[in-house]
């Protein structure tokens, strides 16, 4: 049987998740994302600059690929929830990250605010994916607000920092029944592998990707990660031991025995 | 008269349409939202409203993002 992610309404195979921000170019960003394999991608929404002649970004994203809008820039509920509404408004579908942020040092979420705009969107027939510090009372408030999932950081994002995060999002993973999905700070394909040992039902992976020296390449090992984590975690995992097991048969030895 | 785009005062002769004042930038409708003071406009009603003095116009669309 087909292991698939059963999330906002829709029957999602891969389970890495990729921003499109950050690549040199679309085109780069493109290769990166036919590369991975990945259904869903982010798209953040801004002010059009009418004197720069920039593409159209949903050009270069590979068809019947999920977009799932941001909205990032919003410093309170109140803004996430105009720019979810502008992104729906503008055809990003109904699927959309919450993203608010005050802090400018660490990117951190805010997760009263997030709880908030979740509450609004929801009702407003959004499937809802909030970006948040892994606190599990929040998570949740989250679950009970109608979030399609709860997205707790690795590390701040961009940081390429890994599963920082690690102790407080396996408690999660095992506490909450909608799938948990670790996003920010993953620098390697083995951090979105460890994610997906621990349970997660998938990863949002961008810097790590964009700025990497072949995007495309880092895509693809990111995705080939997320796979090997995620069989890893359905083959079951074998518990750490203080000391040690032996492998080898303990009888037998080509040895005397007084 | 002047009005509002993106955050920045600009002066646009009277009785304009939403829809010939975003024409009018040289954008193509694809993809782009139009907050009209602070209500979406769906693209189908853009000829429909005539931009007022002091009207706060957002023309949006989508970027790269994580």
């Amino acid at each position: 049987m087909e292991d698939v992610l059963i999330i906002g309404g829709r029957e999602i195979k891969n389970r890495l998740f990729i921003g499109t921000g950050k690549f040199s170019d679309y085109l780069l960003m493109k290769k990166a994302l036919e590369a991975s394999g990945a259904e869903v991608v982010t798209v953040a929404v801004r002010r059009v600059d009418a004197s720069s002649k920039k593409d159209n970004i949903l050009n270069y994203i590979p068809e019947g690929r999920y977009i799932m809008s941001n909205t990032s820039g919003a410093r309170n509920a109140e803004e996430a929830v105009r720019i979810a509404r502008l992104a729906k408004a503008a055809g990003a579908g109904d699927w959309v990250k919450i993203e608010v942020i005050q802090d400018n040092k660490y990117l951190l979420p805010d997760n009263m605010e997030t709880l908030k705009a979740t509450e609004t969107l929801v009702k407003e027939g959004f499937k809802v994916f909030p970006y948040m510090s892994p606190d599990l009372s929040m998570a949740r408030r989250l679950v009970d607000a109608g979030a399609s999932a709860v997205m707790p950081l690795g590390s701040p994002i961009g940081s390429n920092r890994g599963v920082k995060t690690r102790e407080l999002v396996e408690i999660m993973v095992r506490e909450i029944k909608i799938p948990v999905i670790v996003d920010a700070g993953l620098g390697r394909p083995s951090d979105a592998g460890e994610c997906m040992e621990l349970g997660c039902a998938a990863v949002l992976v961008n810097t790590a990707i964009a700025i990497a020296e072949d995007p495309a390449g880092m895509a693809k090992a990111f995705s080939l990660a997320v796979q090997a984590g995620r069989l890893a975690y359905l083959s079951g995992i074998p518990s750490e031991s203080l000391r040690a097991n032996a492998s080898s048969p303990l009888t037998g030895f080509l040895r005397d025995t007084q | 008269m002047q009005i509002k785009i993106n955050g920045k005062r600009e002066t646009v002769q009277s009785s304009l349409s939403l829809g010939e004042l975003i024409l009018g930038k040289g954008l193509t409708p694809e993809h782009i939202v139009v907050e009209h003071n602070y209500n979406i406009i769906a693209q189908e009603e853009w000829g429909k409203i005539t931009v007022r003095d002091n009207d706060n116009i957002e023309i949006i669309s989508f970027v790269g993002g994580g």
